[in-house]
């Protein structure tokens, strides 16, 4: 335990982030000149903290892998970002956001962080809009909200089902403005593979150009991973197909320790899997459980089509069980509750792992309020349900399309199949309130980090924490590092560290080009994916644990002999990039099962089926698990762990209750 | 369904390239048109040939990385449908399909399908932005915008930068791109401060990056896969002409 020091700051919750702003050591602007910045990762996180600093006037290098920093996955969030404003004068507050940010997390996550979070997340807004975001307006010109899940008010900002994009956009527009300024250094098409440590701190990275194959050696006072979440491990998963681990992994293995790998989001709406060939699962937006209501059969392997189910043998399953929050319940619980139907025989479609969110209701009430605004009367029942569908398509058009184009069926007409899958991890690298690693100088920001939002992330929370991460925080808490850095010199990339590093990546690379084996990547990925999904996903058994670890060991072992690359190391080559970042996922998934098999209680997203009240709730069990589990990395498949207690002098931990 | 493709093989940006013919049975109609080519790469591998190199990320139809030139048609025969969203429904068994890269002069094929669309980036570093420090923002409802103009906004700004217009385009232009951006700030209050100074960047830049001019045809819009409106490029040369005058 005395490895870990949080390092929150004394005082009362509120007063803690006001007084830290207030008493940072400062770095004064020609000290700033002479400070350089590595930033990997274009993400919300990454793009924010980049052009952030670079205004501040530090020298920045950003990289991505992807062909340019706008294509980062922030860019695929639908839903919307929350914000503590309070415009809808609906009681919402600093205060009410943090609360239940932490009970959403399951009483996981560090009261003073998410309180700082809160606290930061009303700027977050102003600065975006500042920027252009063209978010959602009332006809008077003010914002719109709507709500999400895990909340009773209306707090999320939203430009129709595309606030990522709009967010990323906004934070690319400020990165590239940097660019243009050149202030802010930009290597596209660049993988970082590993950390360059000298003397206990990170002073660099070797990154590899994936158009020429080259490493190439940079140097930087301070490294901050921005590399966005590894829910890729269950090959299935919402993320983009090159979303990856291997920045963070390497950095693990660099002795910055993994905090709570285990804590894995489902979410509740995404298309079904339809075959073998499924390359990504699609999400459809937390937004949609506003107007949505999820439904099966009550009967079991009930073979009629939806429309010919009538009203009195539909199971409304979580108004039923929730009504306090209804459609609207965490993520966590939602997925929970549609896998328990599934299992039950109630499951709809083909494969009978579905469930239905129906949108009929909607139309209707929609459809009613559009003729009272028009004033029209003796309106026919078609016209109403006309009205209604332009109503939902104006709010979810691009969404509704999404699903139509993937599925050949018109949700407007048949309800929507939706069923859980990968879409988030809570879990990532270790970070104080400084969003420092465990290792000096190398910093962890959004996803990447394990931070924010405990054992579950309520929906809207994620973009608000990238940008929260990025603008707000670390433009504050690097300067507490590198203040006491300004006498450090650029370090020559000829350093023996430098070429040490290189080496050990280039070996990497060479014994993955010279396997030679017989099979794909992916023929490896998909293998751990099927493993994480069956024996780590929505729900956990020791055995299953257990198992999952000796399997990932003999895939382990498979895939160092049997991989196959074609091409060589010398030019752009995809499966290397791949066969990289499988190897990295394959290590990680162990560390999953194993903290997953450690935390023998149930929070959050980890549901483990020994720790189950009588009504199949997740029952925690705060005496001897209300910690932080930070991993530390002891060569392949041996790791150590380490607790952060977690105290709670503000919010009193209870059963988590949507009832 | 069984199909033969077509696909540009290209080494690396000095080859000369060349199309490469492939035969693929077992194809499902419920495919993405991504998985197709996933199938074809997996057998490929299976070979020990080099797979297909393309670009692609999300596959959700938003980071605007995919880029294939389908049968003669940028993201193929779908309206407003990236290549990712493309699925096998929209062909039949024994059709032959033609795959390609972007061709424009703006976007040098790097390998295969993949092309440099960094010209892109260039152009938003011109004057694609407000410039706004963090932090200096005022309370964001203490600026109104009318819904209309914040929906044409958001039109504008749905733009994912995936160079379809460029390669649709005969003059290989990209100024539904350069005025998708254009529009959307000169809509909002918060663009006006740089609004001559924007448009007049941004369109050196474009330029200056090898992009033709319009005349107008139209095919930008057409198959645009966000189906970004035409109109922005009047608005663009509208505030392109206004922004010249008062000099």
């Amino acid at each position: 335990m005395t490895k870990l020091n949080s390092k929150i700051p004394a005082g009362d919750l509120e007063t803690k982030w006001t007084k830290y702003k207030s008493s940072v050591p400062l770095v004064n602007p020609a000290n700033k000149r002479s400070i350089e910045i590595i930033v990997v990762g274009s993400g919300l996180a990454g793009a924010s903290a980049a052009s952030s600093l670079a205004e501040l006037g530090y020298q920045v290098k950003c990289f991505c892998f992807q062909d340019s920093p706008r294509r980062a996955h922030s860019i695929a969030a639908q839903g919307g970002i929350n914000a503590a404003k309070n415009y809808q004068n609906d009681g919402d507050s600093v205060y009410r956001l943090f609360y239940d940010t932490v009970k959403g997390g399951d009483y996981r996550a560090r009261e003073g962080n998410v309180y700082r979070l809160a606290e930061v997340s009303a700027n977050i807004i102003d600065q975006c809009v500042a920027q252009g975001v063209p978010f959602a307006r009332e006809y008077g010109g003010y914002l719109s909200n709507r709500s999400f899940g895990g909340t009773q008010v209306q707090r999320t900002f939203y430009a129709a089902g595309q606030t990522g994009q709009q967010l990323l956009l906004g934070a690319y527009s400020a990165l590239e403005r940097q660019v243009g300024l050149g202030t802010v250094k930009m290597y596209s098409r660049h993988e970082m593979l590993d950390i360059v440590m000298i003397d206990g701190k990170a002073r660099g990275i070797i990154a590899r150009d994936l158009i020429s194959g080259k490493l190439e050696r940079h140097f930087g006072h301070a490294v901050l991973l921005c590399t966005g979440g590894y829910g890729n491990v269950f090959f299935l998963s919402t993320n983009a197909m090159g979303s990856n681990v291997t920045a963070a992994w390497k950095a693990h293995k660099q002795g910055a320790f993994f905090g709570n790998p285990c804590y894995t989001q489902i979410h509740p709406t995404c298309i079904p899997v339809s075959g073998d060939h499924q390359s990504k699962l699609t999400l459809m937006s937390e937004s949609l459980r506003n107007d949505g209501r999820i439904w099966v059969p009550k009967a079991k392997n009930d073979a009629r089509k939806a429309n010919e189910i009538p009203e009195e043998e539909r199971d409304y399953y979580l108004e039923r069980r929730y009504p306090a929050f209804g459609n609207l319940v965490p993520r966590d619980v939602a997925s929970r509750a549609a896998k328990e139907r599934c299992d039950e025989g109630c499951g709809v479609g083909t494969s009978k792992m579905a469930v239905y969110l129906d949108f009929a209701a909607a139309i209707e009430r929609y459809g009613k309020i559009q003729v009272n605004k028009m004033n029209l009367h003796n309106v026919s029942k078609e016209r109403i349900l006309e009205l209604g569908k332009e109503a939902v398509k104006e709010k979810y058009g691009n969404l509704f399309d999404m699903y139509a184009k993937i599925t050949g069926e018109n949700p407007y007409e048949t309800p929507m199949r939706i069923y859980p899958a990968v879409h988030y991890t809570m879990g990532g690298l270790w970070v104080d309130y400084d969003l420092m690693t465990s290792v000096p100088g190398l910093y962890a920001l959004g996803e990447a980090n394990f931070s924010d939002h405990g054992a579950n992330r309520l929906g809207a929370s994620a973009l608000m924490q990238g940008l929260a991460d990025g603008y707000f925080v670390i433009p504050y808490t690097i300067g507490t590092y590198l203040s006491q850095d300004i006498r450090t010199k650029a370090i020559p990339t000829d350093h023996e560290a430098f070429v040490e590093a290189e080496k050990k990546v280039q070996e990497q690379l060479d014994t993955l080009m010279n396997i030679k084996g017989t099979k794909s990547v992916d023929h490896f990925h998909k293998k751990l994916g099927k493993i994480m999904w069956d024996k780590c996903g929505m729900a956990r058994n020791e055995k299953g644990l257990t198992e999952a670890i000796s399997a990932i060991r003999a895939l382990r072992e498979e895939f160092w002999k049997g991989v196959r690359i074609p091409g060589t190391q010398n030019e752009m080559n995809l499966e290397l990039e791949k066969a990289g970042r499988v190897a990295d996922f394959i290590e990680l998934g162990e560390l999953m099962c194993k903290d997953a098999l450690n935390r023998k209680e149930s929070c959050g997203g980890h549901f483990r089926e020994e720790s189950a009240t009588e009504d199949g709730e997740a029952k925690r069990d705060d005496d001897n698990f209300s910690y932080v589990a930070a991993w530390e990395f002891k060569g392949v498949g041996e790791s150590e762990l380490h607790k952060e207690e977690l105290k709670f002098d503000v919010v009193h931990p209870s059963q988590r209750s949507y009832k | 369904m069984n199909l033969t493709l077509k696909i540009w093989r290209q080494k690396n940006a000095k080859d000369k390239g060349g199309f490469a013919l492939y035969t693929i049975d077992g194809i499902s109609e419920d495919m993405s048109f991504l998985e197709m080519i996933d199938v074809l790469n997996e057998r490929l591998i299976g070979k020990n040939a080099e797979p297909v190199a393309f670009d692609h990320d999300c596959r959700e139809g938003i980071c605007g990385m995919c880029s294939m030139f389908i049968n003669g048609r940028a993201h193929g025969p779908w309206a407003g449908t990236t290549t990712c969203q493309l699925h096998m429904r929209a062909f039949k068994d024994g059709d032959t399909i033609t795959i390609e890269p972007w061709r424009a002069a703006g976007f040098p094929v790097v390998k295969d399908l993949v092309v440099d669309r960094s010209a892109f980036d260039r152009i938003i570093a011109s004057g694609g932005f407000v410039s706004v420090n963090t932090g200096n923002a005022k309370d964001a409802n203490n600026i109104t915008i009318p819904k209309p103009d914040a929906d044409e906004s958001f039109a504008a700004a749905a733009c994912i930068g995936c160079g379809a217009c460029v390669a649709s385009c005969k003059n290989s232009s990209a100024m539904l791109f350069v005025s998708a951006k254009v529009s959307q700030l000169a809509l909002l209050p918060q663009g006006q401060v740089e609004r001559k100074q924007r448009v007049q960047s941004m369109v050196a830049q474009m330029d200056a990056e090898g992009f033709g001019n319009c005349t107008n045809t139209g095919s930008c819009e057409a198959e645009c896969p966000k189906e970004i409106s035409l109109t922005h490029i009047a608005r663009m040369n509208r505030e392109y002409m206004m922004a010249n005058i008062m000099e």
